[in-house]
């Protein structure tokens, strides 16, 4: 199954977080806790499978020339709309993740996929790689954000695991975020090339 | 015509642009009184919130008082005609990233009734805590019942008598200037409207 093979790609080969390293600016900024990663990685989805397949439907219409700005108009437009109505019906996520949403214009794993995948490849295959790069990518947030979360703060998704005073801060903070990330990129390569 | 002509380049570019601001335009009228009434809903669960009952509408009774340069927007909530508290919404500018939008209910004797905030960057985890820790069952934790013509509100590492949230000093000097600031107003208020009568 080709398309199914785009998806698993996406989550596991060619893991956004783990493996290509791209996204490290939300990827260190929302995982304070379980919660935020999971909504922010879900958002990225929700953006990156529709600029997916735009760009790969408009992609024999764009000259090379304009590819880049083309895609990042398809790109910002997007996640404009998806703030929009983030702001109207879902008023306490945007709260949450505030300034990271419009900052998704920027995140580099958008931009590389529509350059990398999008642009040359049909829609349907982009719809996939959409979907599993997405994944991937809220699967990393969400555990990030939980072990960030267990660590500092003893809670996970806001239910107690231990008691609070016996989590190190350090792990809610931008330094645990770097910690936590790097040992999570080295158990996850690690257990990639036994496999 | 040639695909990688400066007119073809000029010319996708612009119907893309053109195509998604129009995209924009319309999403945007369908959700900008959606997005309004969300902002309105998260003020008047606020203000239910953190004021003592009321049967008015403190959105209309609204008043301004400047405090420190500060333009702070001061609702009063009357129950049977007579005035039961004022919510003052306080923004504090000082916090650990960004403002942090909060407003603070008084009831009619000058006692803090409660507190709410609207909106903050704060970090996850440490200042984001002040929702909670500012109402801890912890007496010196908690601003809520203190008068404001007795209470100082400082944390304690500044000579007051709150306790700050732990690793978190910046935020809580930042809300209890806002509160501060917020009392200040309240006072004012209070000594306009026994002027006027």
């Amino acid at each position: 199954m080709k398309y199914l093979d785009i998806i698993y790609k996406g989550v596991v080969t060619d893991n956004p977080t783990f493996v290509l390293l791209l996204g490290m600016c939300p990827t260190l900024g929302t995982t304070g806790s379980a919660i935020t990663g999971m909504s922010m990685g879900l958002a990225t989805m929700g953006v990156l499978i529709c600029s997916n397949v735009v760009i790969s439907a408009i992609k024999k219409f764009v000259p090379a020339g304009v590819r880049i700005p083309a895609y990042i108009v398809v790109i910002a437009g997007f996640v404009t709309v998806l703030q929009m109505l983030m702001k109207a019906y879902l008023p306490a996520l945007d709260a949450m993740l505030g300034i990271f949403i419009p900052l998704i214009v920027v995140n580099c794993i958008l931009l590389g996929r529509a350059e990398a995948f999008a642009g040359k490849n049909n829609v349907l295959a982009s719809l996939c790689d959409g979907v599993g790069i997405g994944l991937g990518f809220t699967i990393a947030l969400t555990l990030l954000g939980s072990v960030r979360e267990i660590l500092g703060t003893g809670k996970i998704f806001g239910a107690t695991v231990y008691p609070e005073q016996y989590g190190s801060l350090v792990f809610v903070l931008a330094p645990g975020a770097f910690i936590a990330l790097g040992f999570m990129i080295a158990l996850f390569n690690n257990i990639r090339r036994r496999c | 015509m040639n695909k990688n002509s400066m007119l073809s380049m000029v010319c996708s570019l612009g119907i893309i642009t053109v195509l998604t601001g129009l995209i924009l335009g319309v999403v945007n009228y369908y959700t900008k009184d959606a997005i309004a009434d969300a902002a309105l809903q998260t003020k008047i669960d606020a203000l239910a919130d953190i004021l003592p009952e009321f049967d008015n509408n403190p959105l209309e009774q609204r008043n301004f008082a400047v405090v420190n340069g500060d333009t702070l927007i001061v609702y009063a909530a009357t129950k049977e005609g007579e005035p039961v508290g004022v919510a003052v919404e306080s923004p504090a500018h000082d916090g650990f990233s960004g403002d942090i939008s909060l407003m603070f209910g008084f009831n009619a004797e000058g006692a803090v009734s409660g507190f709410k905030v609207l909106a903050h960057s704060e970090t996850p985890g440490l200042g984001a805590k002040m929702e909670d820790w500012f109402r801890d069952s912890v007496a010196s934790r908690s601003v809520i019942g203190r008068n404001i013509g007795a209470a100082d509100f400082s944390v304690t590492k500044d000579g007051g008598e709150i306790d700050g949230i732990t690793a978190a000093t910046i935020t809580s000097r930042a809300f209890l200037g806002a509160l501060r600031r917020a009392a200040e107003a309240y006072r004012k208020y209070v000594s306009e409207t026994k002027e006027s009568k």
